[in-house]
């Protein structure tokens, strides 16, 4: 099983906790330096495309004059883009950005809703005082420093950074796994099932090895083994994960 | 059956619902990007819910260590995330923002209102009093460029439109008034003296400019030039000041409730009024680009407008400019139900 980062247990009416892992610094950042440089590159791709329009030739230079016009449909949009990109996406995007997006990680409120809009600016106008002094040192130290990992902005607003990486496939394990359980316990049921449902995805040599490995756990003498070819192996395995006397109601 | 037969049994038993688990995460698939306005499927979440949580705690003790119980948790964490959702229809939600949020924040502010514009009105008189005594203090406040200008007979907001368009100062100076408004709010991290510190500055500058293009003999001048914008845009400064002022007693004086939960109370309560504080410096920077330098308007239409956008500024601030539309409930419990 893969290792569960520090996470919040949140309570809800159930009375079964409900688990979310904790992004860290890590993850913060990796969101942040996609964020940036997808606001970078949209700003300047505005910018200059827009200066080439307004130009009408192969020239950025701003007008002699102070132009309304130039203002408005050039830099102004440019600085709206670069400025807002967080405001705007996360209200747009329920409490995510193409960057969070991309490290796999949401925002969510201390009971693990979805956070509402007044939270979400509040979390944004933190950033002011998240990026003192430079190279949002302050936030970094903070999201180091306290147990939820969090920034000056998510303490004001009451928000979390957590994971929200994909599920593992249950279709590749499940199916099986309920049939075998008969012989195998949960744990090693998954295994073989798995092992089973990625056969033809992984290298010869890998899965043979794999297959040795998982039927000299469950009992098979390796000198049986070590005559048996892929077929055999898999045969094995096959009957490893069926059940015995029938599956339980 | 012995108990080791008898707990693969329950596992067994649990696997054998997989179908309904995976039901269950698309539909909060479906509900969470917004692809579906089937109400039984939202009803059938509060279903999923239970049936998951009911799950999960079964996989927690027969599959603790297992992909299937790491599976359970993440649809049930997602189907949760799903049910807790907030109202997210921007235009209702706006609404009720500037209806009742703003008002209520208002009034849970109105003591810090009136220790911040005390501040600013005290650091005004003082920079007034500071460069009225000694001019020459004047250049810790203001640009030698404006200090020569004035030192010329004429304020440097003259021919200010020869220069710059309308629009282009509106969104320099609408931008440069947000910024240090929220700037004055999220200083009060700083146990509110960011907050005081911007607060007095700005008092000191401005008393200060007043007090030496008064002896330049240009002060009306200057009123004229401010009445039109300056009513909301000084207003809109020590509201932010008050929202950090709630920020930083918070994290001085947190009460029983503890620092952080404070903190996240107030900076969440005072943050509503700075959206009221962004869109009303929005007008103010538009009054500033169009009207305040323009010589075509004179003071009476400056302070008319000035005035009338003060008056705007309550009427949002007390929600009573959207509050008027709003319908009438009925009397009575029969007139609702024949309504």
């Amino acid at each position: 099983m893969s290792e569960v980062a520090p996470g919040l247990a949140v309570d809800s009416v159930t009375g079964i906790d409900v688990s979310l892992p904790l992004a860290g610094a890590g993850a913060r950042s990796y969101a942040f330096i996609v964020d940036w440089h997808i606001r970078l590159v949209l700003g300047l791709a505005w910018f200059v495309s827009g200066a080439l329009l307004y130009n009408g030739r192969l020239s950025l230079n701003p007008p002699l004059t102070n132009e309304a016009r130039w203002f408005g449909t050039v830099v102004a949009p440019a600085l709206a883009i670069y400025f807002l990109y967080h405001y705007v996406l996360e209200v747009a995007m329920h409490g995510s950005t193409p960057g969070k997006r991309m490290a796999q990680v949401r925002l969510v409120t201390r009971d693990g809703g979805v956070p509402g809009i007044g939270p979400l600016l509040v979390r944004n106008v933190f950033r002011l005082v998240d990026s003192l002094p430079v190279f949002y040192g302050l936030g970094l130290t903070l999201v180091v420093l306290t147990r939820d990992n969090v920034r000056c902005g998510d303490m004001a607003a009451g928000t979390l950074l957590v994971y929200a990486q994909a599920a593992p496939s249950l279709a590749l394990t499940t199916r099986h796994a309920a049939g075998s359980l008969g012989t195998l316990e949960a744990g090693a049921a998954e295994l073989v099932a798995e092992l089973l449902a990625r056969w033809p995805t992984l290298m010869p040599a890998a899965r043979a090895q794999l297959a040795r490995q998982l039927l000299a756990r469950h009992g098979a003498a390796a000198a049986d083994l070590a005559g048996l070819d892929e077929q055999g192996l898999r045969a094995r395995l096959e009957h490893l994960a069926q059940p015995r006397g029938g599956a339980p109601a | 059956m012995n108990a080791a037969a008898r707990q693969q049994a329950l596992a067994a038993a649990l696997l054998q619902r997989a179908p309904l688990w995976q039901q269950a995460e698309e539909r909060t698939q479906r509900l969470a990007r917004g692809r579906t306005e089937n109400a039984a499927d939202a009803l059938q979440l509060a279903d999923d819910y239970r049936l998951l949580a009911h799950d999960v705690a079964r996989a927690r003790t027969l599959l603790p260590r297992s992909r299937t119980r790491e599976y359970l948790e993440h649809v049930y964490a997602g189907v949760h995330s799903s049910l807790n959702h907030g109202d997210w229809r921007l235009g209702s939600t706006l609404r009720e923002l500037f209806r009742d949020d703003i008002p209520a924040a208002i009034v849970w502010l109105r003591p810090y209102i009136l220790w911040a514009t005390l501040i600013f009105v005290l650091a005004a008189l003082a920079g007034y009093a500071l460069v009225h005594r000694f001019p020459e203090l004047i250049a810790l406040f203001a640009s030698p460029d404006l200090i020569a200008s004035v030192e010329h007979g004429r304020l440097w907001t003259e021919g200010l439109l020869n220069v710059v368009p309308s629009s282009v100062l509106s969104i320099q100076i609408l931008a440069n008034n947000i910024v240090v408004s929220l700037l004055a709010y999220c200083a009060g991290f700083l146990f509110g003296l960011g907050t005081l510190y911007i607060l007095g500055l700005n008092g000191l500058m401005l008393g200060a400019v007043f007090a030496f293009v008064s002896a330049h003999g240009l002060g009306d001048e200057l009123f004229g030039f401010i009445v039109a914008h300056g009513c909301v845009e000084l207003s809109v400064m020590c509201l932010s000041g008050a929202a950090g002022a709630a920020v930083g007693e918070a994290l001085i004086r947190p009460g029983e409730q503890g620092r952080a939960a404070a903190f996240h109370s107030a900076a969440l309560r005072s943050g509503e009024v700075l959206i009221a504080c962004a869109v009303l410096l929005v007008g103010a920077g538009l009054i500033e680009g169009y009207v305040s330098p323009d010589p075509r308007f004179g003071l009476p239409a400056r302070v008319a407008i000035g005035v009338s956008y003060w008056l705007f500024m309550l009427a949002l601030l007390s929600g009573r400019l959207l509050r008027w539309r709003r319908p009438r409930a009925p009397a009575t419990l029969d007139a609702a139900r024949a309504a």
